[in-house]
């Protein structure tokens, strides 16, 4: 877990509840410091360019400077223009604008690397934090939104941390020579020229929040934007079997429509903003053109020296103005920081205990629910008083009504959530405690939804057990014997399956998502509805491949089709979260309980 | 899983990217005139106040600040004078600044705006099969990154026009100046010009590239998120980080390149008027010491090129923003271009009685998804999109067959897993339309009725429920204008008012997205209310009570029974009494028709048929007598 900023959620006893933080709370500050700790290549040898950066801006501040030596004593110099000395200038300027146009490209190389490989590992750092993150949290906010944060909202930082840092310390850099040469020239002059810049200091920093918070909802009306267009591709067959596309546009129009209006109340924001400092800069010239005039006409300085501050005067505003914009941008670059620094210090409440968990060796699994209850955030307990013991190498079946609690009790037991009171225990050792590698090993779900990547069936078979070799995967198909079906793809294991497996059937698709358990090797196997589309011969078949091979295993299976039931060794009866029976199929189909009515109406409908 | 690793485009040099540039420009000046105007006329302003300000400041000077240094007399008068004018010319200044700038934004942000809804109108009107060889992470990436890529260019545009209205009052006054001189300035144009063009031949391919891995970073990402449970399930956090960190890190180094080519030009374009001041300088001391013209005209010629200096470089910034706006345009508008989208005719459909569908002769062959199509390939041919399929077709899914739904009657498609099924009843419905044969419902064809007179008519419970993050109610209305107690009256039809109103909020309760608050079995019975309450005259049920468990589905048949006076309905099924429900059962295999008759007939009939729905029949019994043949051991 990085919970490493104080600011951090530390209230540990909300974490079950905890939803993907916006970082909120966070100031400019401390969002900055997070961030380049994130990423720490952002500093990496940082002094390097800083160093190059001001040479290259030297460069830049000399040329003004050669031209106007070349100007004032080389053309206008008395007794006629000095053709060599503007020779020799324009050479000495042509020399340096070459050197510094070299130093500024390898400013601009380092600090896009700088910028791209600190970015990269931000985005890939926040990618596995979100997966890190358990089941509930990573559904209180659309993969849309999520894929913003990994993407645009990183993108949105990456503009600052390129040219914005160290703009600023170039700006800093030359203020600060610009009001030493100030004080020399005249001290007064200068203290008027300070006196300007206050009231604008105040004003930025007044604004800076308003930015802030303005740039922030550009943030969230993306994240929603993404979340509306995702909608409407991944429904694209409801939308369309309901031709219900109007409003799906109605929606998609909104959330842009709303996108437009943050997008372009922030712009406004940023050009007051930079209007301000625009503003200060020429004021601040006028009013010295104004003091200095006084001043001169008391003799307290020439005409000449003057004219030479009014030059000073932009040295230093023109770093000022461009300060104010950088902070346009660290306003716009913080919002989208905010956002991922969100993601990842959201803290991982299903947490794997890592090094410090315990490793259980293989074979046969015992697993203990004790007084398990369970509640969803700000929902009803939907599982009550569960105690249950499954005992090694027996088959357990899972029955009862739709939203009684199978899936959820499926869950607790392969810990995708933690139960809010209770423990489950495999082998008397309880979840929590168990290292995730050890875990994952040993009990595989194939979860109610399966969900197939857009790639071979081959390579979606082996996300079960990555390490698999082909000959691993075609015998693992032969021994559940799907080999008839394969032989009719014409590309076999080949065969691309398309995105979230749209190009099989639904069948087909659970097939695949059993071969991939069934090549993962657990010692405990739980099946949600894992058969549910597949047609009752294949089911059958399947299950008796499963049977044979997973003999000595302990296998839970969850089932509306009772024909699993009377398979099983036990069964178990949940009503309305409360477990009400536990036995073998032959002594519940009597006993005149819930299994009772329900094997009834499934033996009716088998009959017919 | 090797997405990254695919070569996704080959860089090409395109000359002609300068002149798309300019064409998307136009595209969009098109589209937003008038903010545009606006936005110019800022730009116009404030270049005309910045020329004004050098020469406010030597008016003052000659006429306040001389004087006064001169005399050593100070009147208030000429103090405020000097303020005056000065803080007018910057008034004018800031003014042209905001009127420049929030209109250049707005502008941009229109445009942005305006092309998402295209493209995501789009999205919503071309056919399942393009969405089939488009990921939805591309989609995603197109429907924002892209965009914003195409249209950002409006923000630095105005100002660069400015620019140029700068360069032709400064240039006008060098010519008037001395046109030899004048003439040796201008060859920085060219110079910029061929800058230009080299950076855009190296640049447009990297663009290409980024925006690319841009999109596959988001669909990797869209992916994985979507998979989030089974990677969780089965463990793989860290091979999924892998995959993402390889399309990241591709990312990575191809945006390192861009900056690589850009970090090269701006110093370039930078130093190029640079090299012209110091050009005329030494050209014109020269010119001087010959006699041909006076100090006064080299210094000023001087001066006007030095305060051109900063603003070419904004001209900088727009062409260096080019490529990266025809990348983007590209891939956006081959979206907006993509063919294949449903033709539909004028026809409407009875709206009375029960209907009647037939489907004759039909046959369809999904296209292999193969190859993923890129967006704004250069090569049309990269984009297959949906009318050019690649790669070797699938095995026919549906072949010549008749299918005919008696008006009033229930039939039941009965068939091996990847059978057909699914396809048949998107081809009844017209999700997709056959390759050959036809589809009628009452006799009319369906591809000569109006868009959104199928939907009206006849209503499909898929095989996988979708939800939309939104309360039960419009779950279930899907937006029509319904009383309450008409949605309840589907809720109970479908067994769902039980859960339903035990849920906070009852019909206003939110069930997140795709339904992730509700059970499996939940979700399908609100997708059931949701045919129920359009009172269709024809239901296609595919298989949609998988997750219900057996009584409620009796429950919920017969309530549809009760209620399905006047309704056809086709339902895909396995279960014995759902089968039982039909007056017809149709047994598919292999996209075939292999019979068809009552359950009596097909169990006599059609031996792969007995052998699917006595399957758990035959499994109990043996079982029973393995049990039996144990317990006689
Ligand atoms: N993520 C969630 N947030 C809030 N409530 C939930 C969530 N998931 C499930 N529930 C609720 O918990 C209860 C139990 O759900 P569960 O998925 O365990 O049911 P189930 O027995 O698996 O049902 P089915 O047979 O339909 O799959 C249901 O009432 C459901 O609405
Ligand atoms: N989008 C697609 N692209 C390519 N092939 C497809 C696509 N969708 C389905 N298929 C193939 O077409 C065949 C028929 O699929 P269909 O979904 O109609 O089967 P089904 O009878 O509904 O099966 P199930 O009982 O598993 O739902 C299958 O072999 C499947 O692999
Ligand atoms: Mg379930
Ligand atoms: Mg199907």
């Amino acid at each position: 877990m990085t919970t490493t900023t104080p600011t951090a959620h530390d209230d540990e006893h909300e974490a079950i509840n905890s939803e993907i933080g916006g970082s909120h709370e966070l100031s400019t500050w401390a969002t900055l410091k997070r961030g380049l700790e994130l990423s720490p290549e952002l500093v990496r040898g940082l002094w390097v360019t800083v160093l190059l950066a001001l040479f290259a801006t030297l460069g830049k501040v000399l040329i003004p400077f050669v031209v106007q030596q070349a100007t004032d004593n080389g053309i206008l110099a008395d007794g006629g223009p000095d053709v060599d000395f503007v020779l020799r200038a324009v050479l000495l300027a042509a020399g340096a604008i070459i050197f510094t146009g070299f130093a500024q490209y390898v400013v601009n190389v380092r600090l896009f690397k700088a910028a791209e490989s600190g970015l990269a590992t931000l985005r890939i750092r926040a990618f596995r934090h979100i997966h890190d993150l358990s089941v509930l949290t990573q559904s209180t906010e659309r993969r849309g939104g999520l894929v913003a944060r990994v993407t645009n909202d990183v993108d949105t930082i990456s503009m600052f941390v390129q040219f914005g840092g160290i703009m600023l310390l170039v700006s800093t850099a030359q203020m600060l020579v610009a009001t030493v040469l100030m004080v020399i020239y005249s001290p007064i002059l200068a203290g008027v020229v300070y006196l300007c810049v206050i009231p604008l200091v105040v004003l930025v920093t007044k604004f800076q929040p308003m930015l802030g918070r303005a740039y922030g909802a550009v943030r969230l009306r993306v994240g929603d934007l993404l979340g509306a267009v995702s909608e409407s591709i991944v429904g694209a067959v409801t939308i369309r079997a309901y031709g219900v596309e109007e409003r799906t546009e109605a929606r998609i129009d909104g959330a842009i429509e709303r996108h437009r209006a943050a997008a372009i109340k922030a712009q406004i924001r940023s050009v007051i903003a930079f209007t301000s400092g625009q503003a200060f800069g020429g004021i601040t010239t006028a009013i010295v053109l104004v003091v200095g005039t006084v001043l001169a006409a008391n003799d307290q300085m020439t005409l000449g020296q003057l004219l030479a501050f009014l030059f000073l005067v932009n040295l230093f505003t023109q770093p000022v103005q461009q300060a104010t914009e950088i902070f346009n941008e660290l306003q716009n670059a913080v919002a989208g920081w905010r956002r991922v620094i969100g993601v990842i210090d959201t803290p991982a409440d299903v947490s794997d205990p890592g090094t410090d968990g315990v490793r259980l060796p293989r074979g046969p699994i015992t697993v203990e629910f004790e007084d398990i209850a369970f509640s969803y955030p700000g929902g009803d307990r939907v599982l009550q008083d569960v105690n249950l013991t499954f005992e090694p190498r027996t088959r357990i079946a899972v029955v009862g009504e739709t939203g009684s609690g199978k899936t959820t009790l499926a869950k607790l037991l392969t810990r995708l959530m933690d139960p809010s009171e209770g423990r489950v225990l495999i082998d008397g050792v309880d979840l929590r405690d168990i290292a995730f590698d050890s875990l994952r090993r040993r009990i595989v779900m194939v979860p109610q939804e399966g969900f197939l990547f857009d790639e071979s069936l081959m390579e979606n078979i082996r996300f079960g057990r990555p390490e698999a070799a082909d000959e691993d995967i075609e015998l693992a198909m032969t021994e559940l014997g799907l080999d008839p079906w394969l032989s009719g793809l014409p590309l076999g294991l080949a065969t691309q399956v398309g995105q979230r497996g749209e190009s099989l059937s639904a069948g087909e698709r659970q097939l695949v998502a059993i071969a991939r358990a069934y090549l993962a090797d657990p010692d405990l196997l739980v099946l949600d509805e894992a058969t549910s589309a597949v047609d009752p011969a294949t089911e059958v078949r399947i299950q008796r491949a499963l049977e044979g091979l997973t003999r000595g295993r302990t296998s839970v299976a969850i089932a509306h089709r009772l024909s699993t039931a009377e398979a099983a060794d036990v069964v178990v009866v949940v009503d309305r979260g409360h477990i009400v029976a536990v036995g073998p199929h032959e002594e519940l189909v009597d006993a005149g309980g819930v299994y009772t009515r329900m094997h009834a109406s499934w033996a009716a409908q088998q009959q017919g | 899983m090797t997405s990254a690793t695919r070569p996704v485009d080959r860089p090409r040099p395109s000359p002609a990217i300068l002149r798309q540039g300019l064409r998307v420009l136009w595209t969009g000046i098109r589209q937003q005139k008038k903010v545009f105007s606006v936005a110019v006329g800022g730009a116009a302003l404030w270049a005309l106040a910045t020329v004004a300000t050098a020469w406010a400041i030597g008016y003052v000077t000659e006429h306040a600040v001389t004087p006064a240094v001169e005399s050593g007399e100070v009147t208030s008068g000429g103090l405020w004078m000097i303020f005056l004018v000065l803080f007018g010319v910057l008034l004018f200044n800031m003014a042209g600044v905001v009127l420049r700038r929030v209109a250049a934004s707005i502008a941009g942000f229109n445009l942005q705006a305006l092309y998402r809804r295209r493209v995501t109108r789009q999205y919503l009107r071309l056919p399942l099969s393009w969405h089939h060889s488009h990921p939805s992470g591309q989609l995603l990436s197109n429907a924002h990154a892209d965009i914003e890529a195409a249209w950002q260019i409006f923000n630095p545009l105005p100002m660069a026009i400015g620019v140029l209205v700068m360069l032709v009052i400064a240039g006008t006054q060098m010519v008037v100046v001395d046109p030899f001189l004048a003439l040796i300035g201008f060859l920085v144009f060219p110079g910029l010009f061929a800058a230009n063009l080299v950076f855009q031949r190296v640049m447009s391919p990297r663009i290409t590239r980024a925006q690319q891995l841009r999109a596959e970073v988001a669909e990797v990402a869209h992916e994985s998120f979507e998979a989030g449970m089974l990677v969780k399930a089965m463990g793989r956090e860290q091979e999924e980080t892998t995959r993402f960190g390889g399309v990241t890190n591709d990312l990575r180094n191809s945006l390192i390149n861009v900056g690589r080519t850009r970090g090269m030009f701006e110093p370039v374009i930078e130093a190029i008027p640079v090299l012209g001041t110091l050009a005329v300088l030494a050209v014109g001391t020269a010119r001087v010491a010959s006699g041909d013209l006076s100090a006064a005209d080299v210094v000023e010629i001087a001066y006007l090129f030095s305060i051109l200096a900063f603003p070419v470089r904004a001209l900088g910034w727009v062409l260096a923003e080019i490529p990266r706006s025809v990348v983007g345009f590209r891939r956006v508008d081959s979206v907006l271009q993509a063919k294949g989208s449903m033709e539909f005719g004028e026809g409407d459909l009875p709206r009375e009685g029960a209907a009647h569908s037939r489907s004759v002769g039909v046959s369809y062959a999904f296209a292999e998804p193969a190859e993923r199509a890129v967006l704004g390939a250069e090569d049309p041919l990269e984009d297959p999109g949906p009318s050019v399929p690649v790669g070797p077709q699938r095995a026919m899914a549906i072949r010549d067959v008749t299918l005919d739904v008696p008006a009033g009657r229930t039939v039941a498609l009965v068939g091996p897993t990847g059978s057909g099924k699914s396809t048949l009843t998107s081809l009844v419905l017209r999700l997709i339309d056959p390759d050959s044969g036809t589809v009628t419902l009452d006799g009319i064809d369906l591809r000569s009725v109006r868009k959104g007179e199928v939907p009206e008519v006849g209503t499909l419970v898929a095989q996988q429920t979708f939800m939309f993050d939104d309360p039960v109610r419009d779950n279930v209305t899907l937006g029509a204008e319904l009383p309450d107690d008409v949605v309840w009256e589907a809720l109970r039809t479908a067994r769902a008012d039980g859960f339903v109103s035990g849920m906070p909020g009852a019909l206003d309760a939110v069930i997140g997205e795709r339904g992730g608050n509700l059970s499996g079995g939940q979700r399908q019975r609100i997708a059931l209310a949701r045919a129920i309450v359009r009172r269709p005259r024809l239901l296609v049920l595919d298989d949609a009570t998988s997750a219900v468990d057996p009584s409620i589905e009796q429950a919920i048949l017969g309530g549809l029974r009760e209620t399905g006076d006047g309704m056809t309905v086709l339902v895909v099924a396995y279960r014995m009494a759902t089968i039982q429900l039909a007056d017809h059962i149709v047994y598919l295999e292999q996209g075939q028709v292999v019979d068809q008759g009552t359950h009596a007939e097909l169990l006599v009939s059609c031996e792969g048929y007995g052998d699917l729905v006595n399957a758990y029949a035959r499994e109990a019994a043996e079982r029973a007598a393995v049990a039996a043949d144990e317990e006689t051991v």
